[in-house]
């Protein structure tokens, strides 16, 4: 006590008070920061958790009204896919996989061309974790898969689900970005959202034809595959139709996407 | 509980007549940012009220012992621990909104009013005055943010906190709506023009000329 009370007297720009200060300084507020940052932990893991599952069960149209999302979830099954052979990866654990940790892992990545590199992601985990949802006989009903890519700001993070024929959109949304609220950040508004179910991803040749584009076809041959632009968002609208060419395409989920579509790898 | 006057004044002189964005021209940046929807505007005028309140209360608590070489970086080192813990909580408790506001809670340290009020107030004053002192401004700042945002969102988007007030053209309504308003420039011509209104009602508050064109150099003459 007695310590404390000769080291306070002494004058305020002594060079032991300066030391003694900014170190007790650093230790409360480390302490304190660390606390904080402990203690919510739990907390802020299962909000990340809770809201991934609560926009897989929007995107896939499963989340009915008063229901809740752990509930709703339990119709969801998540599988580990390796992107490159489209199988199913059975030593990795869905619940624990983290894809964004695998980008930044040599290891489980791979880097991506220029050519190859659409949308704009420079490396691209080998795995990916897909959700399946299947009816009560166990058939397949739809598929969700998680996609990014860059927009104009931000990378977007969403999920693109389709029907069991690994065709047809059932709907697509983003759960993080930081795309301009009101241009680019219009890719969360319902309107623009419903107009994406039902539209077609393959054309006959087994191509991905689903396109963002300005002024899209509302009949005739083209109209399945095209969805129209955000008005004032070109470069988000650019994003989004990269991201979705990518992640259907053959360096995404076109191998699992075709053997789904070939009636195998159940 | 009844304040006394002057710790009143501490916490209502920082709205209007010395408001920390329109008089002290601080924490701009942050106003431009965040205040494109009213949403993310009432969050971040909480966080940054609560922050200046405590980072003001705990300098001033040690405000006899902070050696004046180093004292600088201590108040950051307090102010950046409350942005921290801040933004924890948020991230707990607010989650979705938190997500929004992603980076503009961490630039809150950097937020000049924070810092303005520790090294202006709290530096000099005992720990109650300097809490409200941090409330009031806070407020203060909140109060531009809120005028701000609903003006932004309103004729940027139709729309107050999502609910829609003016019904849009892209979803068969009447209004069209001012793309500016969501640029963050929109915001610097909404503040010049509250700090215009303000200086016209309140006189006292226009600055003096640094320098002044002499009569020979002027125009007027020839």
């Amino acid at each position: 006590m007695n310590m404390i009370r000769t080291f306070l007297a002494l004058p305020n720009d002594s060079r032991a008070k300066t030391i003694g200060i900014a170190l007790t300084l650093c230790l409360v507020c480390s302490i304190a920061v660390s606390t904080a940052a402990v203690a919510l932990k739990p907390v802020q893991e299962q909000n990340k958790l809770l809201d991934k599952k609560k926009n897989i069960l929007q995107i896939g149209g499963l989340l009915e009204e008063g229901q809740s999302v752990g509930e709703a979830f339990k119709q969801v099954e998540p599988k580990v896919v390796d992107l490159a052979t489209g199988e199913y990866v059975g030593n990795i654990d869905p619940d624990t996989f983290d894809a964004r940790a695998a980008v930044a892992d040599p290891k489980q990545s791979v880097v991506l061309g220029r050519e190859e590199d659409i949308a704009s992601i420079k490396r691209r985990a080998k795995y990916a974790t897909v959700y399946l949802v299947k009816g009560p006989q166990g058939q397949l009903q739809k598929i969700i898969l998680p996609v990014h890519g860059y927009g104009l700001w931000s990378t977007l993070y969403g999920f693109i689900a389709l029907q069991a024929d690994a065709n047809t959109v059932v709907g697509l949304g983003f759960y993080e970005h930081a795309e301009t609220p009101g241009l680019g950040g219009e890719v969360d508004n319902p309107a623009w959202k419903a107009k994406w179910p039902g539209k077609q991803v393959f054309d006959a040749d087994g191509r991905v034809a689903l396109s963002v584009v300005k002024g899209a076809a509302q009949d005739g041959p083209k109209a399945p595959y095209q969805v129209d632009a955000l008005s004032g968002a070109t470069l988000t609208s650019r994003g989004v139709n990269n991201l979705v060419h990518f992640w259907l395409g053959q360096d995404g989920f076109g191998p699992y996407l075709q053997k789904i579509h070939n009636g195998g790898s159940l | 509980m009844s304040l006394s006057p002057e710790a009143r004044k501490v916490m209502t002189a920082p709205l209007v007549a010395n408001n920390p964005i329109t008089l002290q021209i601080l924490g701009i940046c942050s106003a431009l940012a965040v205040t494109s929807s009213l949403k993310t505007a009432l969050l971040m005028a909480a966080a940054l009220t609560t922050v200046t309140a405590f980072s003001n209360a705990s300098i001033s608590a040690i405000r006899n012992h902070i050696p004046g070489s180093i004292r600088i970086i201590v108040q950051m080192t307090i102010i950046a621990s409350l942005v921290i813990v801040v933004d924890q909580l948020m991230k707990a408790y607010a989650f979705s909104t938190a997500k929004q506001l992603s980076v503009f809670v961490g630039l809150i340290i950097t937020n000049c009013i924070v810092m303005g009020r520790a090294e202006a107030y709290a530096m000099q004053n005992p720990v109650g005055m300097s809490f409200l002192d941090g409330i009031g401004n806070g407020l203060g700042y909140s109060l531009i943010l809120i005028v701000v945002a609903v003006i932004r969102e309103l004729f940027g988007s139709g729309s107050l906190l999502g609910f829609e007030i003016l019904s849009l053209t892209k979803n068969g309504g009447w209004y069209v709506p001012n793309g500016l308003m969501l640029l963050p420039p929109s915001a610097f011509f909404i503040i010049g023009m509250l700090i215009w209104a303000i200086r016209t009602k309140y006189p006292e508050q226009q600055e003096l000329h640094d320098f002044k064109i002499h009569e020979k150099h002027g125009l007027g003459n020839r």
